[in-house]
């Protein structure tokens, strides 16, 4: 011990959230008792002006050197407490919070078991905090620009604020052009916009704009350091084309030696295989940049080593190059955002909807694609057996809300389907039936936007489609897709015959979005979205310092959500950087050289080789800037020689035994 | 738990857990109010790899009938490998407390992820369930200082 403790605790009640069940003057009352407890009491707010000043006060009056907070999760309001008793003269690392909220009256039936465990965690922290010395932070200047990981709307939106701001911005997108999923669409719901007018301005500025650094076709493959100081390493894949030569005029696309559209290599990613393409090719018109690729996968001379080379031949730039590697760029972030995205689920998981078996049946992106003035029709809605549907049947709720799938809402679906319908209806004046589980229209603009598409006719039918078939029972069913579904405001089962079947299905993470979250540290939910740090308090923020989050790959998410968590999230990363310096806790670990045999059992075991060995004095030494404070070294040393700040060997085990001290009612 | 009352035993467990995987999801099943037994402390560390053998056994020397501990699932520790190192300390560990007369499913590691909330749930009552079975550890419990 460095000093002799004089600690105050304080059980918060949080209005009835801890007092509810925990009897809260009981736990301070015990508290009062513990030895080193100078004085100890139960408030109504603890993180209130009034909580705060009350500690203060204490610490004046009775000349507390230590602090012990009894109230929620050390996640929500550690840093309140610490910078409460820091005003009161008192270095912020003699304070110790014990979690009675969330892992006590939240999860606590029987009061008088909560009560019993409220004090045992009170027990732990007072003699915890015993052992807390004063720390300094670490001051670490933060490096002025940012990382932006998917250039989607999101992205795109988040990019644009960072680097309106002046900072540099890094923006990562692994496919060949930006715009992502928004860029298959041709309109947006709820106000029927032309998404290409209001989404290509904001490419072309991304592309243009002198503090975006655009890396396309790229992906992260490493992630060092820490908040304020990332080093990030960047694979450029090969385009086989010159970016910097490449005007996008399309010559070499013409000029490929594949003629007939039937005989293309692969499937086109944009039009989600609705058509096929070139091994040569232009993502998409409004493609930023506006850069051909070739598809070494079937590419001939890439593949075989032999062509006639049209391409090259018909490029009056000389912008084709066969031998461009891929290239891996280094940069260094003060701040990351992950815009990532979403995809939809795999149609093929539920075979009774028919996706991939009856060719009408169609998912909701594909019908996006086919609306698109750029898409393989020319906006026109034909079925692929050429046909002009006549009736088309949306579903809702495909893969979202059940048991099954995803128990999620995936949120975008129920505005999407009455958009859908909508323009299927304009272009095609086919009729149209919706099947919905519940309609939610919950934005600015949704409700009326609902009542006006159901206004114009669509047969809204609820109910839950159990099955499309084309086992025809009666003549006019006979060629059609057939709908089942037990109408529950009718309360019949139907069978409804339609030409098209429009599939509405739940989203899900981005491809490879686990191995992101590996690679940047940051946690994943129940259903592998992001994480916010806090879902209403810290909703951009990721548990990692300095990631942060926005769009779909937080969590299903509409067009304006994903622009304002994007803004959000610039704004941020803005804020951390333009502070200058990151305070860093300072959990790190350090040698008693004193008790330091010199064995190197430590050295190995550090993840981050923060631990360098003295050959001259035969100690180990731990790199600060490298320590991350795991405290893996901590565990590992025989001789105890490694300790680590705020988690020291003496501060844990004393939490041990003062829990366990409680409990045998000691 | 009811039994537990009937019988009259509450265990002394102690739930030594990482900060950035099991206490998020401690604190998620918080919020999300579901119910577990409440013989089960938790004692947070920055990751599973600062569990030094030494806090466990320090665990049982003073009244402790159960120690858990909870880490990140392999691949997915925020410091790269620390739960490797956990999981690598915990087999030699389990062996060494059996030698000690301790039964070794009084000592149990697991993965939970942050996101996993009802999966703290699940392993704070099926581990308290085990260790209400096997009854109260009984070993004289040391009056001494730690220091």
């Amino acid at each position: 011990m460095v000093d002799e403790p004089r600690i105050g605790v304080y059980v918060c009640h949080c209005g009835r959230n801890i007092a509810g069940v925990v009897n809260v003057a009981e736990v301070a009352e015990y508290a009062s008792k513990l030895p080193g407890v100078v004085v100890a009491r139960d408030y109504m707010f603890m993180c209130s002006q009034g909580g705060q000043q009350l500690i203060q006060d204490d610490i004046r009056k009775y000349r507390l050197n230590r602090i012990v907070v009894a109230s929620c999760s050390p996640n929500l309001h550690e840093k309140t407490f610490r910078r409460a008793a820091k005003g009161a003269g008192l270095n912020p690392y003699n304070v110790h919070m014990a979690n009675i909220r969330e892992q006590v009256a939240w999860v606590t039936e029987d009061p008088e078991e909560a009560t019993e465990k409220a004090k045992a965690l009170v027990r732990g922290a007072v003699e915890r905090v015993k052992h807390h010395e004063p720390l300094e932070e670490k001051k670490v200047p933060v490096k002025d620009k940012v990382l932006i990981v998917g250039a989607g709307i999101a992205g795109i939106s988040a990019a644009l604020v960072c680097a309106n701001a002046g900072k540099t911005v890094y923006l990562v997108e692994k496919e060949p052009s930006i715009g992502g999923m928004m860029a298959r669409f041709d309109k947006t719901f709820p106000t029927l916009d032309c998404a290409s007018c209001i989404l290509t301005p904001k490419m072309n500025e991304v592309a243009s704009h002198p503090n975006i650094k655009l890396l396309t076709y790229s992906e992260v493959v490493d992630v060092e350091g820490y908040v304020g100081n990332f080093k990030v390493k960047i694979r450029k894949k090969p385009r086989y084309i010159k970016e910097d030569l490449c005007i996008g005029c399309g010559d070499c696309v013409e000029a490929c030696v594949f003629k007939n559209p039937r005989f293309y290599p692969k499937p086109d990613e944009w039009s989600l295989g609705l058509k096929r393409r070139k091994p040569i090719y232009i993502p998409f018109p409004q493609a930023v940049p506006r850069v051909a690729v070739i598809d070494p996968e079937a590419c001939v001379y890439l593949k075989y080593g032999k062509c006639a080379q049209t391409c090259v031949k018909a490029c009056s730039r000389n912008a084709i190059d066969f031998t461009q590697k891929e290239e891996i760029i280094d940069v260094e972030v003060g701040a990351i955002i992950l815009a990532t995205g979403y995809k939809t689920l795999d149609l093929r998981k539920l075979p009774q909807y028919g996706y991939g078996k009856y060719p009408n049946v169609y998912s909701a992106p594909e019908v996006e694609v086919l609306l698109n003035a750029s898409g393989p029709t020319g906006g026109e809605v034909v079925l692929r057996d050429g046909r002009k549907p006549e009736s088309i049947a949306i579903i809702h709720c495909v893969g979202s809300r059940d048991e099954k799938y995803k128990k999620y809402c995936s949120r975008i679906c129920c505005m999407a389907a009455l958009k859908l319908a909508h323009l299927l209806h304009e272009r095609t004046g086919a009729e149209i039936y919706e099947f919905y589980i519940d309609m939610r229209a919950f934005g600015k603009g949704y409700e009326e936007f609902y009542r006006r598409v159901a206004g114009e006719g669509v047969h809204l039918i609820r109910g839950k489609v159990s099955e499309i078939t084309d086992a025809a029972l009666t003549p006019e069913e006979e060629g059609k897709l057939i709908v089942r579904v037990e109408d529950t405001l009718a309360g019949a089962i139907r069978r409804i015959p339609v030409d098209m079947v429009v599939l509405m299905p739940a989203l899900e993470p981005a491809v490879g979005s686990r191995e992101l979250a590996k690679l940047f540290g940051v946690s994943v939910d129940e259903n592998s979205w992001f994480m916010e740090r806090h879902p209403k308090l810290a909703p951009v923020a990721s548990l990692t310092d300095g990631v942060f989050l926005a769009g779909c790959a937080q969590g299903p998410k509409d067009i304006p959500d994903s622009v304002m968590q994007a803004e959000g999230a610039a704004g941020q990363a803005l804020a951390l950087i333009d502070k200058g310096y990151v305070e860093l806790e300072p959990n790190i670990a350090y040698v008693d050289e004193e008790k330091c045999s010199g064995c190197r059992i430590c050295v190995g075991l550090c993840p981050f080789g923060a631990i360098e060995f003295d050959e001259e004095r035969g100690k180990a030494r731990i790199v600060e800037a490298l320590c991350k404070g795991c405290g893996t070294c901590a565990a590992s040393c025989p001789s105890a020689a490694i300790q680590q700040n705020l988690f020291k060997d003496q501060q844990v085990m004393a939490e041990i035994k003062g829990v366990l001290a409680a409990m045998r009612g000691g | 738990m009811d039994e537990a009352k009937t019988d009259g035993f509450k265990p002394n467990i102690v739930a030594i857990v990482c900060n950035w995987c099991t206490y998020i999801a401690a604190d998620t099943a918080g919020v999300a109010r579901m119910k577990y037994s409440p013989y089960v402390r938790i004692v947070r560390v920055m990751c599973s790899g600062r569990v030094d053998p030494q806090m466990v056994l320090w665990a049982f020397r003073h009244g402790a009938d159960g120690v858990l501990i909870c880490g990140c699932h392999p691949g997915d520790c925020h410091y790269k490998e620390g739960n490797y190192k956990a999981y690598r300390r915990y087999i030699l560990l389990k062996r060494m407390v059996k030698q000690m007369g301790i039964d070794e499913r009084r000592l149990r590691l697991e993965w939970i992820s942050a996101g996993e909330a009802p999966r703290v749930k699940e392993v704070f009552n099926s581990f308290a369930e085990e260790i209400r079975s096997l009854g109260p550890l009984k070993l004289p419990v040391e009056a001494g200082s730690h220091e």
